[in-house]
């Protein structure tokens, strides 16, 4: 997906706002068609790169092209662009198709067409038949929709999305994931999304730029992000991860040989060691779904079996956490295991055996 | 607020004395007023003073709340405070200040100096009004019609009017009403063209034109009362168009 034409470049990116240095120098080449999130935590600078990309923000240095074209002193009305506002931003003194169609004023289109344009738009978000209706009588679900017709109606080269999914209720914001990946997919159009969400970027997007204090820290597509994070900041902000203490043995080629707390003695290769493999110790991270309880009489692939005691046992229905203190380990795991028809829960305080995977690992610095 | 009450009482009683007991139902006062040439002069100055003033103030205020909204410049706490002065000033020091400024440059008082003075109290109301219509209005609304390709122009048509027209109206029928019923500035500025607050006041010296007085002052403060009411009205259509919850308005 990374392979395709770059329609955004950003290029060393940076913004002041007075002595506050929000965008620390971006880069990145977001391609024709994509789905790209950018996500991180409060305060991290996403709707400001969002704005910028917009022509709202004007920026401090670097460069923006869009389409090839640099848009430095190019206003917003003038950008292959357009944004769903956070707050929807729904003209209130107008109906659902006065709206929908505002964007079309200038186009030039006869009324006959404009609101053929206008009826296709509503059909495409399921509001086909809501255009007569006031913008003040909407609920939060159909605002949203009707701010996504709004922008697509443009045909934007671009179409950009701050937090679209924020104020709905949790239902509502399932529903409305799977719809913005299909419209994505069927208009073709590049989608960039802001998100705090890790899980809602996980779902929709190809690639996932995550951000800190204004700088990327990792962008990668969703499966390389949450199975090998470059940064323990990137592994505890993208789902959950263990981390248990270790010790470089020894590097032969281009695998790296480590002793894990708890665990034992494990062979990474380069790729799960991306801060480099110099330093004596270090941290190995390794997903609750990576380490797996044995029962009765079950035994671990290659003998790779860690012993430890039950700590605590948090009870989903489809799962069980469990957090277990390995022998020899300073801190418990959680361990997260699919609840099975004839398999026991284990109780608080009993004594378990985990089998784990060292290509589950990730070696941080 | 009592004597308001007298007002009606006497404009309707038939007798030219001010005193209870009341001695029968007459409109003759208000049929005099009919006949009364210089209060006919008084009014057309009243209502041209009263609609300049409204215009004025509320294009003003409109700037002013604009700008006191939306950006953050140095020294905006200072300059607001300034504009609202004549707000918590007597009237009196206005009038005075204005005189004096008046004579200073030479210039005479009358009709075109009242509106002056009259848009200098009126703003600070047209802001705070205005204000609220602007500050209860979504940012990115206007970011909005500018991303779908909009000017800054065509924008403040299209969109910022509209939503804070309910403001406008209101803030021109309370300056209206402000300036309509305003005396002491009046007083000082008018020169030898009377307001009606004016021409009513000079009446005062004859008894005998009395319930005429009363009459007229009848008209003005139902005037007013309607005006004020019309004026809240639309400030709380503005506030349900825009889909927001009221916090606080004048009546
Ligand atoms: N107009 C502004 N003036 C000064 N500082 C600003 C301005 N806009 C944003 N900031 C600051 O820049 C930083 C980044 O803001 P931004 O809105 O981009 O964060 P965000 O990642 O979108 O956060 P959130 O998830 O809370 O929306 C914040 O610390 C914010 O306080
Ligand atoms: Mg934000």
């Amino acid at each position: 997906m990374s392979q395709k034409t770059p329609i955004v470049t950003l290029t060393g990116v940076q913004k002041y706002y007075g002595d506050y240095h929000a965008l620390r120098g971006i880069t990145a080449n977001i391609g024709q068609g994509e789905f790209f999130s950018l996500l991180g935590p409060s305060g991290c600078g996403k709707t400001t790169l969002l704005r910028a990309i917009a022509g709202f923000e004007d920026i401090s240095q670097g460069q923006i092209l869009l389409d090839g074209r640099d848009m430095e002193g190019v206003p917003p009305n003038r950008r292959p662009t357009n944004m769903v506002f956070q707050s929807y931003a729904i003209f209130p003194h107008m109906s659902v198709s006065e709206n929908v169609g505002f964007g079309l004023r200038k186009s030039g289109l006869s009324a006959a067409d404009k609101r053929r344009a206008v009826g296709e738009a509503l059909e495409m978000v399921g509001l086909g038949q809501y255009g007569g209706r006031a913008a003040h009588a909407l609920s939060g679900g159909q605002r949203q929709r009707v701010a996504l017709a709004r922008a697509l109606i443009m045909k934007p080269k671009v179409l950009l999305l701050d937090e679209p999914l924020s104020a709905l209720d949790k239902k509502m914001r399932e529903v409305m994931q799977v719809e913005l990946i299909r419209l994505q997919r069927e208009v073709g159009i590049t989608f960039i999304l802001v998100t705090h969400d890790q899980e809602e970027a996980l779902v929709m997007s190809d690639r996932i730029a995550v951000m800190f204090e204004g700088e990327i820290a990792q962008l990668d597509d969703p499966e390389t992000l949450y199975r090998r994070p470059k940064s323990r900041r990137v592994a505890e902000f993208i789902g959950m991860m263990n981390f248990l203490p270790a010790e470089v043995l020894g590097t032969t080629g281009t695998s790296t040989e480590v002793e894990v707390a708890g665990l034992g003695r494990a062979t990474l290769e380069a790729g799960q060691c991306p801060n480099g493999t110099q330093s004596g110790t270090g941290e190995i991270g390794v997903r609750p779904e990576s380490l797996t309880v044995l029962f009765e009489g079950q035994t671990a692939e290659g003998g790779r079996e860690a012993a430890g005691t039950v700590r605590e046992v948090v009870y989903y229905g489809d799962m069980t956490y469990y957090d277990i203190l390995l022998d020899g380990a300073p801190a418990p795991v959680r361990v997260s295991m699919r609840n099975m028809p004839g398999r026991r829960v284990l109780d608080f305080g009993a004594r378990a055996r985990l089998a784990w995977d060292p290509r589950a690992m990730v070696l941080f610095g | 607020m009592r004597p308001i009450v007298l007002l009606p009482l006497f404009a309707f009683n038939d007798g030219t004395v001010i005193a209870f007991p009341l001695q029968g139902f007459t409109t003759q006062w208000f049929a005099a007023l009919l006949d009364t040439p210089a209060l006919h002069q008084a009014t057309v100055n009243s209502l041209i003073i009263a609609m300049s003033t409204a215009v004025f103030a509320t294009i003003l205020g409109l700037f002013a709340a604009r700008a006191a909204t939306r950006y953050g410049f140095p020294g905006k706490g200072g300059i607001v405070g300034f504009i609202m002065l004549p707000l918590v000033l007597p009237e009196v020091i206005v009038a005075i200040s204005l005189l004096i400024v008046l004579m200073q440059l030479g210039l005479n008082s009358g009709t075109w100096a009242i509106i002056a003075g009259h848009t200098l109290i009126c703003t600070p109301f047209a802001i705070a009004i205005l204000q609220g219509s602007f500050s209860n209005m979504d940012r990115s609304l206007e970011e909005a019609a500018v991303d779908l390709g909009e000017t800054a122009w065509s924008t403040f048509r299209l969109i910022t009017l509209p939503l804070v027209s309910p403001g406008i109206i209101a803030s021109l029928l309370i300056c209206f009403t402000i300036s309509l019923d305003e005396f002491i500035i009046a007083f000082f500025l008018s020169g030898n063209e009377p307001t009606l607050p004016v021409y009513l006041w000079g009446q005062l010296r004859f008894p005998a034109r009395l319930p005429v007085v009363m009459a007229l002052g009848t008209i003005l403060v139902i005037l007013s009362v309607l005006l004020l009411v019309i004026a809240e009205t639309f400030r709380r259509r503005g506030l349900k168009r825009a889909g927001l919850k009221d916090t606080g308005g004048f009546l």
